[in-house]
């Protein structure tokens, strides 16, 4: 096939399904486009790092402290294989990084959430994993190649990390009096945060044209929202979890969830920068990167001496 | 850009099991080869997805240009000779 | 009967390096210099963590008195661990985790290679299973450590601080009391003597390498056989077993 240099033959190309891949011809805003949100994706899934992290050492049970590492481990390498699909397209690690700090590349807003209590690593899991799931199942159809390799290999890993939050869950309302109330504060909390997940309802979403027309966001925000209210209320509602929505209404005939107004209010605050985290979040991210400065230089001074040295041994 | 960067970019391959090729995985930092190596096992079978790995920095991997896959691959795909379905074979040869 | 309660005790000496180990390096998480380093160090914690289940279990069933390793994880009081004072110091920078893990992973690599001859079968297929993963330990680390030592100035200058600071810790790792002797003679226990210059032997050449001086003798940080600690084991528990004492009656 040919590899012509121009945007209708491109869109032909992905109209006919064919994934792009690194050195194919591909429009500038399409590159642009993906590189913002491959990072985006990158830097949230090390961002969400923290709000569980916060709860490692306080693990209650061997089993639980090693499920969590791994957890988070997973999440680590997540952004890792994410990053991984940005450099393909030009950009390196270390300006999508710098972007982060300087506030001009963005994370996902749930992880300015803070983690209270257990319960909320359950409800990490459970309810932010199972909508980031139904979003990446989804992107394993994306039309660029190793972004769609990268999301065939997270989902992969992923459902272990929805299994973990939802057996804390199940756990603790199976518990005492003190361990339900926390499962349901915390189900309080997180439900509306992750139905925000999924953005701004399709109405409100001017954007996504480009990104539905070349195939790199394969269904809308509303029906990923839907997918992923239709199978958790079920979830709740089998252990006892209360949602916190009093309009919740199953329609019979589809077997849709009716749901009640989403604070959109709040969505803005938090993204523009008022969340409960936010300067905390990236704070952490900037000091440990600065912090580690010396050691990544240190490397590369070694690396350079290693490279004399076999030099004049040759 | 200053020096502090996220150290080198190094291209995994992983083998699931003898007898299979090495499949690119993606990409890893590292500033030499067994920090890369030991970076890919890390990140690339943590669920024991590989029995041999092989890393090799970015800048080693040539790739085709895709603008000349008409002069590249086309006329290859002309050499139908090479193709077993070309020849004729007698009724009942076997093993052939 | 005196023997049991001395391999119960024998059991949690093991186990406790690599519960607290594992904890320290468990705090880590997302604070790595880059995120690869995460990925290694969570790597290290997870064996650690995973080790210390296998040998509290162990404990638990040589007690008898039906605790499991979580009763024993998280409720024992501070006196009652008894892990190296080396492995409840703090991470600090990056070259402080290193230094903390090259002394325990050259040591630990001698020490479950014997153990595996143990004439105890449960901590013989432990330790098989141990020597293992502290190879990879041990490689991670020495690598970094020639990194740093063999880097630039600051450094060098941190790692050598590390290595200087940490020394005083080394010596308990070899101490052996009458409840290891007791137990060595049993053909259990692993006997420390021998190991001792093995372990000098093979630092010297990890820091000749990381062109690291070796610190100079002094004395020797002691205490934990009898499960006293540092100021700093306090706070690894108060957080460690916050919820199970907060919550004594719940189960997660």
């Amino acid at each position: 096939m040919h590899n012509e240099h121009n945007d209708e033959a491109f869109l032909a190309r992905i109209n006919n399904g064919e994934h792009i891949e690194p050195r194919d011809y591909m429009p500038e805003a399409y590159r642009r486009h993906l590189i913002r949100q491959i990072a985006q994706h990158a830097h949230s899934e090390v961002v969400g790092m923290q709000p569980e992290g916060n709860w490692i050492t306080r693990a209650p049970s061997l089993r639980a402290k090693q499920i969590l590492l791994a957890k988070i481990q997973d999440e680590g390498g997540h952004g890792l294989y994410l990053y991984s699909a940005a450099e393909t397209l030009g950009a390196s690690r270390a300006e999508l990084i710098d972007l982060l700090h300087q506030g001009k590349a963005k994370y996902s807003n749930i992880f300015n959430y803070p983690a209270l209590n257990w319960a909320d690593i359950g409800a990490i899991g459970w309810l932010v994993d199972g909508a980031a799931i139904v979003n990446q199942v989804s992107l394993q159809r994306t039309s660029y190649g190793p972004y769609s390799r990268a999301m065939v290999r997270i989902c992969k890993e992923e459902s272990f990390h929805q299994r973990q939050g939802y057996e804390i869950m199940t756990t603790m309302m199976r518990g005492t009096r003190e361990q339900r109330h926390m499962a349901q504060d915390a189900m309080n909390r997180w439900w509306w945060p992750a139905l925000m997940m999924f953005g701004p309802h399709d109405s409100d979403s001017p954007h996504s044209g480009d990104a539905v027309k070349w195939k790199i966001k394969r269904e809308s925000n509303d029906t990923l929202r839907q997918k992923f209210i239709d199978k958790t209320i079920p979830q709740a509602e089998l252990i006892g979890l209360t949602v916190p929505d009093k309009e919740i209404k199953l329609d019979e005939k589809t077997g849709h969830y009716h749901i009640g107004k989403i604070d959109w209010e709040e969505f803005y605050r938090v993204i523009g920068g008022h969340g409960p985290c936010n300067k905390k979040r990236l704070e952490h991210h900037v000091h440990y990167h600065n912090s580690g400065a010396w050691i990544r230089e240190a490397a590369e001074a070694h690396k350079k001496k290693k490279n004399q040295k076999q030099l004049t041994t040759v | 850009m200053n020096a502090d960067t996220q150290l080198d970019l190094w291209e995994v391959f992983i083998q699931s099991k003898s007898g299979q090729p090495h499949i690119h995985a993606g990409s890893i930092h590292g500033s030499d080869v067994k920090m890369a190596m030991q970076n890919a096992r890390d990140t690339y079978t943590r669920r024991g997805e590989g029995t041999s790995l092989w890393v090799v920095p970015s800048s080693c991997i040539n790739a085709s240009n895709p603008d000349n896959n008409d002069m590249f691959f086309d006329p290859s795909n002309d050499k139908v000779y090479r193709h077993p379905t070309f020849y004729v074979m007698p009724e009942g040869a076997k093993n052939i | 009967m005196k023997s049991q309660e001395h391999l119960f005790t024998y059991c949690l000496r093991l186990a406790d390096n690599a519960l607290i180990l594992g904890h320290r390096l468990s705090e880590l998480c997302s604070k790595a210099p880059f995120i690869e380093e995460d990925l290694a160090q969570t790597n290290i914690a997870l064996d650690m963590i995973g080790r210390s289940q296998a040998l509290l279990n162990y404990a638990g069933q040589l007690e008898g008195k039906g605790q499991s390793a979580d009763d024993l994880a998280y409720r024992r009081p501070e006196q009652e661990y008894y892990n190296h004072l080396l492995v409840e110091q703090p991470n600090g920078d990056f070259a402080y985790t290193l230094a903390r893990q090259l002394y325990l992973s050259l040591f630990e690599l001698h020490f479950y290679t014997e153990l595996e001859k143990s004439k105890d079968s449960t901590l013989a297929s432990i330790a098989a299973k141990t020597v293992k993963e502290i190879k990879y330990h041990l490689e991670h680390t020495s690598d970094w450590v020639i990194r740093l030592g063999d880097g630039t100035a600051e450094s060098k200058r941190r790692m050598q601080k590390a290595i200087d600071d940490l020394w005083m810790y080394t010596g308990e790792l070899f101490e052996m009391d009458d409840l290891e002797m007791a137990l060595m003679s049993s053909g259990i226990a692993v006997d420390l003597i021998p190991i001792k210059s093995k372990w000098l032997n093979e630092l010297k050449t990890v820091l000749q390498e990381a062109t690291l001086q070796l610190p100079d003798d002094s004395y020797m940080q002691t205490g934990s056989r009898k499960g006293i600690h540092t100021e700093y084991m306090g706070h690894i528990l108060s957080e460690m077993q916050y919820l199970q004492r907060a919550y004594p009656d719940a189960t997660w």
